[in-house]
């Protein structure tokens, strides 16, 4: 395992003056996925540029695998592949042409075999005599991932890679993600779509106005940030809550019928004693549920805290 | 040195020449045969030689820098204003590759295209004109000369577009007129004074003078001048295209 980039205090404060990172720390671990969730604007792709050469940073350190991404600016990039947020693709090109530029640009010899393995995982060994411009948006992106994994790179940055992309693609991504962990590749995405994030991260990080606001595990930050709820079904709508329940903050819902309690992870134990103070006052239960928050709402709740 | 870089680059810009080629070769050697037939046979036929030379063969080496200065300018400079402009220059960005080693490949597959197309041409003026060369290697060395340092200038230039117009306005508005002006389709000493000494500000009037030097052994300025003016512009091109890298200037932001 161990630590595969480094960011330390990356800033970036673009020409018209607009800080668009402020100060990022972070550390990637070998062979996670690692997803990368804000808001539009939120400095994401910024952050993604930089490490690959894309943009200058302002500020900071950024070190690949052990090479300052300035210094050793060649052994740190040849590690890295890249799946930018915007479709840019060649014109004329023929696939397998652009696909061949991509590895030799990125200093690897000429391997057929490795290209054609790479293009029939990606559904594209039929169309890569074809120029680029006659390809759907859907192929250019699959064109756009063959040339990021081209050279084989030890790291893949996938930005916004399923915004607007089919089903079809989607799920072949996602298997595709899969296998190149199980290959050990790092892999860092960012998306809105939070149930990916959910559903493929090992570890989710959260982007917002510049700065890292927290990164975790997955399944840790579900427990440190999960909000729960507990819906009781009641036998007869409750009039108004008694006095003792008040401290539980009980929502009533659907005519008084459904009484609704919030807690956090750590007042699970909270539950029996409420459902005793319940029994107390001959509140009847007919039916109950629980209900964990999705990421999704951990996330807007963080992004809409005032900071 | 990312060998497999550098060709890349290269293969990539030949490759849109050979696919553009109608409108990479043929029309530039479409229109050198236009000046031919007009200034060389049909008016040339009624002028005088010059120093001993036919109207015709005199004005050979002007319209080769002609072509050469354009074409290398706009092959060097599309080439790498393109992919800005569609964005795929992300990838260039990204890669492992050196500022030089994209100079080198960009540049290096203008330059060539541009060499080539000058060959081709002289196999063309062959066909309307009568003419032998003094000292082909000197002519094979201007013609590379010429060509690496106005690909190099090209290559600031697609740099430095934002748009279409800017990447057409300076050949446009400047190059070509001061190729016209630089003794193109005449000796500089048949001009009166002070437009000869004005003259000897064009820079194009010593691409020219050594060019035609080569051909024909004689010429309007000094050969060391000449060549020294040529490595001028070169190193002058390289110093700022190395400025362009260490800065940033409107490829990294
Ligand atoms: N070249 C640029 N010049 C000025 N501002 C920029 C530039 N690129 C991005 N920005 C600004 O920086 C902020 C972060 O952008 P970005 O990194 O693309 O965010 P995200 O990918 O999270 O949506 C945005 O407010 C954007 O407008
Ligand atoms: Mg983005």
């Amino acid at each position: 395992m161990g630590t595969i980039i480094e960011i330390q205090q990356l800033s970036k404060t673009y020409a018209n003056d607009f800080r668009a990172l402020k100060g990022i720390s972070l550390s990637i671990r070998r062979g996670e996925i690692l997803a990368l969730l804000g808001p539009n604007g939120a400095g994401k792709t910024t952050l993604i540029s930089i490490v690959c050469g894309i943009v200058n940073p302002s500020g900071g350190q950024i070190r690949v695998d052990g090479f300052d991404i300035n210094r050793d600016y060649r052994a740190a990039r040849s590690k890295i592949g890249l799946v930018p947020q915007e479709l840019a693709t060649d014109s004329f090109e023929s696939v397998w042409a652009t696909v061949a530029f991509s590895r030799g640009l990125f200093g690897k010899p000429p391997d057929p075999a490795y290209l054609q393995r790479l293009l029939q995982q990606l559904s594209l060994w039929d169309k890569r005599d074809a120029r680029i411009m006659a390809l759907s948006g859907g192929m250019k992106r699959r064109v756009m991932i063959a040339k990021a994994l081209s050279h084989e790179p030890e790291i893949l940055f996938l930005d916004e890679p399923t915004a607007g992309v089919d089903v079809e693609l989607r799920q072949d991504m996602w298997a595709m993600v899969r296998e190149l962990r199980e290959r050990g590749v790092t892999i860092i995405l960012t998306t809105h779509y939070i149930e990916e994030a959910e559903e493929m991260a090992d570890r989710i990080g959260v982007i917002n106005h510049g700065e890292l606001i927290l990164v975790d595990d997955k399944a840790a930050l579900m427990t440190k940030l999960g909000r729960k709820e507990l819906r009781l079904h009641l036998q007869q709508p409750l009039a108004s809550i008694p006095e003792p329940l008040h401290p539980y903050r009980l929502q009533q819902e659907e005519d008084n019928q459904v009484l609704v309690y919030h807690f956090d992870a750590q007042q699970q134990s909270a539950i029996a004693e409420l459902l005793k103070q319940m029994a107390r006052h001959d509140i009847e239960i007919r039916d109950l549920h629980t209900r964990e928050s999705s990421l999704e709402e951990i996330f807007v709740n963080l992004v809409r805290k005032p900071r | 040195m990312n060998w497999h870089g550098i060709t890349a680059i290269y293969r990539f810009e030949m490759a849109r020449t050979w696919r553009t080629l109608m409108q990479s070769i043929a029309s530039p050697v479409l229109s050198t045969s236009l000046y031919f037939i007009v200034f060389g046979t049909a008016i040339g036929s009624r002028m005088g030689s010059i120093d001993g030379i036919s109207y015709g063969a005199f004005i050979i080496p002007g319209l080769l820098m002609l072509s050469l200065l354009s074409e290398s300018i706009s092959n060097a400079s599309f080439g790498i204003f393109f992919p800005k402009f569609s964005g795929t220059i992300y990838e260039v960005l990204s890669a492992p590759v050196s500022p030089f080693e994209i100079v080198a490949g960009y540049v290096g597959a203008a330059a060539t295209k541009s060499v080539l197309l000058g060959l081709l041409i002289l196999a063309t003026a062959r066909i309307f004109v009568d003419y032998s060369i003094v000292h082909p290697l000197w002519t094979l060395l201007f013609l590379l000369l010429t060509a690496v340092t106005f690909s190099l200038f090209g290559f600031i230039i697609g740099i430095w577009a934002e748009d279409f117009q800017q990447l057409q306005l300076i050949p446009l508005m400047v190059v070509t007129p001061l190729t016209f002006l630089g003794g193109a389709f005449y000796s500089i000493s048949m001009l009166p004074e002070p437009w000869q000494t004005l003259t000897l500000f064009n820079p194009v009037v010593y691409l020219i003078s050594g060019l035609r030097w080569a051909f024909y052994g004689f010429a309007d300025v000094n050969l060391a001048l000449s060549l020294g003016m040529t490595a001028f512009f070169l190193i002058a091109c390289l110093a700022t295209v190395s400025w362009i890298f260490k800065r940033g200037y409107r490829i990294r932001s």
